[in-house]
C-alpha cells in the first residue's frame, strides 16, 4: 500500500515517530559521550578525559575489580546459555515426541511455575543454597536461575520441535538408526536455527541477570557486573556518574556485540526451528 | 521375504483403526491396501515398519515374528506420502543415510548411492538439496532412499499422491518395474483405485479398519464381494438400483425388469449393481430412463441419466447421438450386473443374475 498515505501525512508519521524514539536514541549518544568527558553539566558533556574508565587498569576503592566482574558475568551467561541448551533440547524433544505418565501435568506445571516471580522465591532459595553451601558461589546462582529460566525455554524448544514433521524422524528410524540417534543426526540439525537463536537469548538473560548475583553473590570476588554496575550507582556519599556511565558502556558492549552479530539468527526464533 | 499379518489390531484409545486383519504378502508380490481416508490402510503399514506395535496379533516377516522388533532393526525400505525427506542434507546423503548407520566404506556408499540414482534417473541432482527439486525428483530421491538398502521389505504410504496426473502414470510403471526387477516383496497403500489396480499383483480393500476383499484386480473389478467394495472400484462408479426380488422376477420401481436364473434367490430387497459399461442405449431396453447430462471424454461419452429416483452413469458409444431431456431405453447386460443384499451390502450372487 504505497499511497495509504499522503504525502505531508508521512512525514507527520515520520515525525512523531522521531519524537517518540529521540529519548532512546538521546539516552545512549549521552551516555557514550559522558563517558569519555571530563564533566557534565547537566546533560552538556565537556572536555575530553579517558579518568572515568580508570575501572580498566586500577581496582576501585571498596569495590570488585571490573575485569573480574566481566569475567563471572561471562562465566555466568555462557554456562547457564550452555546448560539450558543441553538439557532443555532434550527435554523438550521428550515433551514434543514422548508419551509417558504425567506429561500433560509436566507442561502445564511448567508454565504455571513460569508465571510466579522470582522474587518471591529469594528466600527459600537463599536457605537452600546456604545449607547446600552454595551461597556466595557462582555454581550456585547458575543451578537457581538455570531452573528458573529453563521451563519457558523447554517450551519455546517444544514449539521447535513440534514444527518438524513426524514423517522425517520415522523415516529416520526405518532407514535404520535408534531414537537417539534420529535425535542428534536428523532432529537437532533440523531445529539448529531456532536453538542457535533461543542460546543467544540465554546468554543474553544471563549478562543482564541482576537480582539473583545481587543476592546471592555479595563478596567482590564473585560479583557480577550488573551487580558491581548498582553498587557504583548506588554509592552512599556521592555517586561518580562518569565512572558509572563508563562502566555502562563496558556493561553493554558485549550485548551489543553478540546482539548485533547475530540478529539475522535471532529472528528465527519466532519462524520456529525448520526450513523446508 | 514374505509378510503376514495374522489377526492384527491396533486400537488408538477407543478407536479401533485396524481391525483383525489377516493377509499374507507373498515373496516378491506386491500387494496394494486400498481405501478411503481413515480406514486404517497407512496404519497396517506403520505396523508392518514398527513405528506402531500391534494391539493384538502377529506380524511375521517370513517365519520371524517381529512384533517387538524396532523399526530401525526390522531393515524394511519405506516411503512416505509426504517424501520425508531430510532437508538439511544433500540429495546424495539423503540417499546414503541408510547406509552411513551401516559404516560401509566411503566407496561402497558412493557406488549403491550412484547405482539406485542411475535407475531412477536423478544422477544429476544428487549434488543439491531436496528443497531445490521438483515433486517428481523428490518422489524419485525418496524411492531412492527406501531402495538403497536393498531391503527384503518394501512399504509405500501413498507414493504417488502429490505428483499431477502425467507423472503419476510414469511413476507408476516406474515402480512396478524396479519392484519385478529386484523382486521386492511390497505393500503399497492407496486411496486411488486405479493406482492400485494398474500396480498390484493383489488389491485388499479396508473399510473402516477391515480388510473386506484381497483379490487381484481382475477379481475385484468383476466379482466384489459387496457393495462397498462394488462402489469404490471403478470410474465412473458402478450404479445402484434398489429392487425387489419375488417369485423369479425382479422388480424395480413395481416394473419387473428381468426374469432371475437359477438357483432362486430368497425373497426381499436387493440392490442391482450395474457397471456404466454395461448399459446400452438401445430401440428396445429393460429400463427406461431421461437424459440428463453429456459428457464426452474423448474415447467415450459418459451419459448421465434419470431412471424414476435413481441417476444413472451410461458409457456409451462415442459416435452414441441422444439430446438432452431425451426418454431413451437402456438395455441391460445381465451376465455381467451384481446383486447385492440390501442390508448386509454383501453380495447376493456373483457372475450375473440372468443368461
Amino acid at each position: 500500500m504505497p499511497d495509504a498515505v499522503a504525502p505531508r501525512g508521512r512525514w507527520a508519521v515520520v515525525l512523531a515517530l522521531v519524537i517518540l524514539s529521540a529519548p532512546i536514541i538521546v539516552m545512549y549518544g549521552w551516555l557514550l559521550l559522558a563517558s569519555f568527558s571530563g564533566s557534565t553539566t547537566g546533560l552538556v558533556p565537556h572536555g575530553f578525559a579517558l579518568e572515568n574508565w580508570r575501572f580498566l587498569w586500577t581496582t576501585l576503592p571498596n569495590q570488585a575489580n571490573a575485569w573480574v566482574a566481566a569475567a563471572n558475568s561471562l562465566t555466568f551467561a555462557v554456562v547457564l546459555a550452555g546448560f539450558e541448551l543441553c538439557i532443555g533440547s532434550m527435554a523438550a524433544y521428550a515433551l514434543s515426541r514422548m508419551n509417558f505418565p504425567g506429561r500433560g501435568v509436566f507442561l502445564s506445571s511448567t508454565i504455571v511455575l513460569h508465571s510466579f516471580p522470582s522474587v518471591t522465591l529469594l528466600i527459600a532459595i537463599f536457605l537452600i543454597l546456604r545449607f547446600l553451601g552454595l551461597y556466595d558461589q557462582l555454581v550456585g546462582v547458575i543451578l537457581v536461575k538455570l531452573a528458573l529460566d529453563l521451563p519457558l525455554g523447554i517450551w519455546i524448544m517444544k514449539g521447535f520441535y513440534d514444527g518438524v514433521p513426524w514423517d522425517i524422524e520415522a523415516a529416520a528410524l526405518t532407514d535404520g538408526y535408534s531414537r537417539i540417534r534420529v535425535w542428534w543426526r536428523v532432529m537437532l540439525p533440523l531445529i539448529k536455527p531456532g536453538l542457535f537463536a533461543f542460546g543467544i537469548f540465554a546468554f543474553l538473560s544471563g549478562w543482564n541477570e541482576f537480582l539473583l548475583p545481587y543476592v546471592l553473590l555479595p563478596s567482590q570476588g564473585s560479583q557480577t557486573l550488573s551487580v558491581l554496575m548498582a553498587g557504583l550507582a548506588g554509592e552512599e556519599r556521592f555517586a561518580d556518574y562518569g565512572l558509572v556511565t563508563a562502566l555502562a558502556v563496558f556493561y553493554i558492549l558485549p550485548a551489543v556485540l553478540v546482539f548485533g552479530l547475530t540478529q539475522k539468527y535471532l529472528l528465527q526464533i519466532f519462524s520456529g526451528g525448520v526450513k523446508g | 521375504m514374505r509378510i503376514v499379518f495374522e489377526h492384527l489390531t491396533k486400537r488408538f484409545g477407543a478407536v479401533i483403526a485396524v481391525d483383525d486383519v489377516s493377509l499374507t504378502v507373498g515373496e516378491g508380490e506386491l500387494v496394494a491396501l486400498l481405501g478411503p481416508s481413515g480406514c486404517g490402510k497407512s496404519t497396517a503399514l506403520f505396523l508392518a515398519a514398527g513405528l506402531y506395535r500391534p494391539s493384538a496379533g502377529r506380524i511375521l516377516f517370513g517365519h520371524r515374528v517381529v512384533n517387538d522388533v524396532p523399526p530401525q532393526d526390522r531393515g524394511v525400505g519405506m516411503m512416505f506420502q509426504s517424501y520425508a525427506l531430510y532437508p538439511h542434507l544433500t540429495v546424495f546423503e539423503n540417499i546414503a543415510f541408510p547406509l552411513r548407520v551401516k559404516r560401509l566404506p566411503a566407496a561402497e556408499v558412493s557406488r549403491r548411492v550412484q547405482e539406485v540414482a542411475a535407475l531412477t534417473g536423478i544422477t544429476e541432482v544428487l549434488r543439491r538439496r531436496p528443497g531445490q527439486l521438483s515433486g517428481g525428483q523428490q518422489q524419485r530421491v525418496a524411492l531412492c532412499r527406501a531402495l538403497v538398502k536393498a531391503p527384503a521389505v518394501l512399504l509405500l504410504d501413498e507414493p504417488l499422491s502429490n505428483l499431477d496426473a502425467r507423472l503419476r502414470e510414469v511413476t507408476r510403471a516406474e515402480i512396478k518395474r524396479l519392484q519385478r526387477e529386484l523382486k521386492i516383496t511390497t505393500l503399497f497403500v492407496s486411496h486411488d483405485q486405479a493406482e492400485a489396480l494398474g500396480i498390484a499383483d493383489r488389491v485388499g480393500v479396508m473399510q473402516s479398519g477391515r480388510l473386506v476383499a484381497l483379490m487381484t484386480p481382475g477379481e475385484l473389478y468383476d466379482h466384489p464381494p459387496s457393495r462397498f467394495v462394488a462402489e469404490f472400484i471403478g470410474t465412473p462408479p458402478m450404479n445402484f438400483l434398489p429392487v425387489n426380488v419375488a417369485d423369479g422376477r425382479i422388480t424395480f420401481d413395481s416394473v419387473v425388469i428381468c426374469r432371475l436364473s437359477a438357483p432362486p434367490l430368497p425373497l426381499g430387497g436387493y440392490v442391482l449393481g450395474i457397471r456404466p459399461e454395461h448399459l446400452r442405449v438401445a430401440v428396445q431396453g429393460d429400463l427406461q430412463a431421461e437424459v440428463m447430462l453429456v459428457e464426452p471424454t474423448g474415447r467415450e461419452v459418459l451419459i448421465h441419466a434419470a431412471c424414476g429416483q435413481v441417476h444413472l452413469r451410461i458409457l456409451a458409444d462415442a459416435q452414441t447421438r441422444v439430446a438432452l431431456g431425451q426418454r431413451v431405453r437402456l438395455q441391460v447386460e445381465w451376465e455381467r450386473v451384481h446383486l447385492f443384499d440390501a442390508e448386509s451390502g454383501q453380495a447376493a450372487r456373483v457372475g450375473g443374475i440372468a443368461p
